[in-house]
């Protein structure tokens, strides 16, 4: 991807160092474009989360720090704002693991995402409705204590709740974690609805490599705090390496386990 | 004794609508606890210490000649500057750690604020006067022969006037969301736009507040001085009952903890040689704790299974 004028959110070399000892991200660059869904991928532990907290400054609060390279998102240097600011700049991010409020009850949830909204109460009650809308499970359940509704319906809460900020970027973790099959296909078809419809961006942190190159446009692949390859999805999609470490599917014969772990541990990206 | 109890049906209600009064007093105290832990999950172990600092500096203001809504005035403005600065100093640097962390935080302030307190204004016990009469209501103790004083019924309302409107500013408006928000996970508040800082000093500041308005009756009441810190630990069954983080709790198990006071003194105490009004209400709370842990109102701890 060239630098064509409507990137919206684009880290430039950046490396994150935990307690000032623990180097996780080694220059990770990654462009996400206006009204597109970019996927990051990679195993446990490639720095994936890192890389979105380091964009929504939530890493401060876990003394991460990022100290080289530059986030930039509509061409201004995010990276000294407070997480409260970047959401009021319009992006806001989605956390691993749902992290409802869970005493409180659905709609209450959602209206904790406009809290630095500036723009009514009458705006406010209109994205709501537009959630409910996405969302009509919400509306059934939206007395309900978030703690105590299913799994499912926890992530469309979180991903409701980012809506409520009005956020041109949504940073989305591991949507689909801990949910069935049929689950996570429904909450990518709202992810891309929105997308489509609402125009929100979305930079998608996803272990479920084949679901996530489905829907996004364009992916990068993290491995040890590294890019170590990018492309359009649909590329990704069909290229072999991809395929043997992150669909499962190999090229050539069926390998057993043991060697392909064996294999995995030779095997360099040189791409 | 007990029979007694029945046999005197006035005098037993005389007893638990006194100690019913006197509970609103510790349900004061026990509303700070509850604020903030509401917002931040942190039992606050310096709110005695807090109720000591209000009333001390209030009262050094009045006895400087300071028109007393101005000393109010100053007072919650100084609470306000002391809010601020923990939030800065102790509670940022901190976020994120485990709770008890945050918890043992607080015993150092607690310690801190009360040498602050007589560091400041001194150690000696001033006498605080509201000019709210300690007489008793003359047309109720004629129908009824109960006492009631002026100076409790006025308590009593100021209590209820708190409690009806802290419920309001915690279930229907923005920021209280946001308290409950923040005490219910950090991150997820930080991530969604709401910014701590502002949060928790909110939260100390009006805590701050409630400390000044307990410190003023109870300053009123037993003179302002260092008990005034001791407080605290008389709010603590007050919570175990009641639920560390609903204000309807706070109030409601105050008046509980009051009666009871009262109540089993009078017609328990002389049984096992009396005395028992100040140790009960702990060990009634700590058999009550093995039954229900969250209290009365206290939000369920919710596990999934």
């Amino acid at each position: 991807m060239s630098t064509d004028g409507n990137t919206l959110l684009s880290i430039d070399n950046i490396e994150v160092i935990y307690d000032h000892v623990i180097l996780v991200l080694k220059g990770v660059s990654l462009k996400v474009p206006e009204g597109g869904i970019v996927a990051l991928l990679g195993a446990n532990g490639a720095g994936k989360t890192t890389t979105l907290k380091a964009v929504s400054n939530l890493l401060r609060a876990e003394r991460g720090e990022v100290t080289k390279g530059s986030i930039e998102f509509r061409g201004e240097r995010i990276d000294k704002l407070s997480p409260s600011d970047l959401v009021k700049k319009g992006a806001i991010q989605v956390m691993e693991g749902r992290h409802c409020f869970e005493h409180l009850t659905v709609e209450e949830n959602l209206l904790t995402g406009a809290y630095t909204r500036k723009d009514g109460n009458r705006a406010v009650k209109d994205s709501l409705d537009l959630v409910y809308t996405y969302f009509p499970r919400l509306k059934d359940r939206m007395r309900s204590q978030a703690g105590y509704i299913s799994g499912g319906e926890q992530q469309m809460t979180a991903i409701g709740r980012a809506l409520m900020a009005n956020p041109s970027l949504i940073l989305l973790d591991e949507p689909s974690m801990g949910l069935a099959p049929q689950l996570v296909e429904e909450i990518f078809e709202i992810v891309a609805r929105l997308n489509r419809e609402e125009g929100v961006s979305f930079l998608l942190a996803e272990q479920n490599t084949t679901v996530a190159l489905r829907y996004a446009s364009y992916g990068y692949i993290l491995e040890n705090g590294r890019v170590v390859m990018d492309g359009e999805a649909s590329s990704l999609a069909e290229n072999e390496d991809v395929k043997e470490f992150y669909l499962g599917i190999s090229g050539a014969e069926r390998k057993n386990y043991r060697e392909t772990k064996h294999y995995r541990r030779r095997k360099r990206w040189l791409a | 004794m007990l029979e007694f109890a029945f046999q005197e049906p006035m005098f037993a209600l005389e007893v638990i609508i006194g100690g019913l009064l006197s509970g609103i007093m510790y349900s004061l105290v026990a509303l700070g606890f509850v604020l903030i832990f509401k917002a931040s999950g942190i039992f606050n172990f310096a709110q005695g210490a807090l109720v000591l600092f209000a009333a001390l500096t209030f009262v050094k203001m009045l006895e400087f000649g300071v028109n007393f809504w101005l000393a109010i005035v100053i007072t919650l403005a100084i609470m306000m500057v002391l809010a601020l600065s923990i939030e800065r100093v102790v509670l940022r640097p901190l976020v994120n750690q485990p709770l008890i962390i945050l918890f043992m935080a607080t015993i150092g302030l607690n310690f801190l604020i009360e040498g602050l307190a007589q560091g400041i204004w001194g150690a000696e016990v001033h006498s605080l006067d509201l000019g709210i009469p300690e007489e008793p209501l003359e047309g109720l103790m004629d129908a009824v022969g109960i006492s009631i004083t002026y100076f409790e019924l006025a308590s009593a309302g100021i209590a209820a006037a708190m409690v009806f409107g802290l419920s309001i500013f915690f279930n229907k408006t923005r920021v209280g969301r946001a308290l409950r928000a923040v005490a219910d996970d950090h991150q997820a508040a930080m991530s969604v736009g709401i910014p701590l800082q502002h949060i928790w000093a909110l939260t100390w500041a009006a805590a701050g507040i409630v400390a000044l308005v307990a410190g003023m009756l109870w300053g009123a009441k037993i003179g302002v001085q260092f008990s005034l810190a001791l407080l605290a630990l008389k709010a603590l069954p007050v919570l175990i009952l009641g639920g560390f983080d609903s204000v309807a709790g706070a109030i409601v198990g105050g008046l509980i903890i009051g009666a009871l006071e009262k109540f089993s003194e009078v017609f328990i105490g002389p049984y096992v040689g009396g005395a028992i009004e100040n140790w009960f209400p702990y060990v009634f709370a700590t058999v009550f704790l093995l039954f229900r842990p969250q209290g009365l109102f206290g939000q369920k701890i919710i596990e999934r299974v």
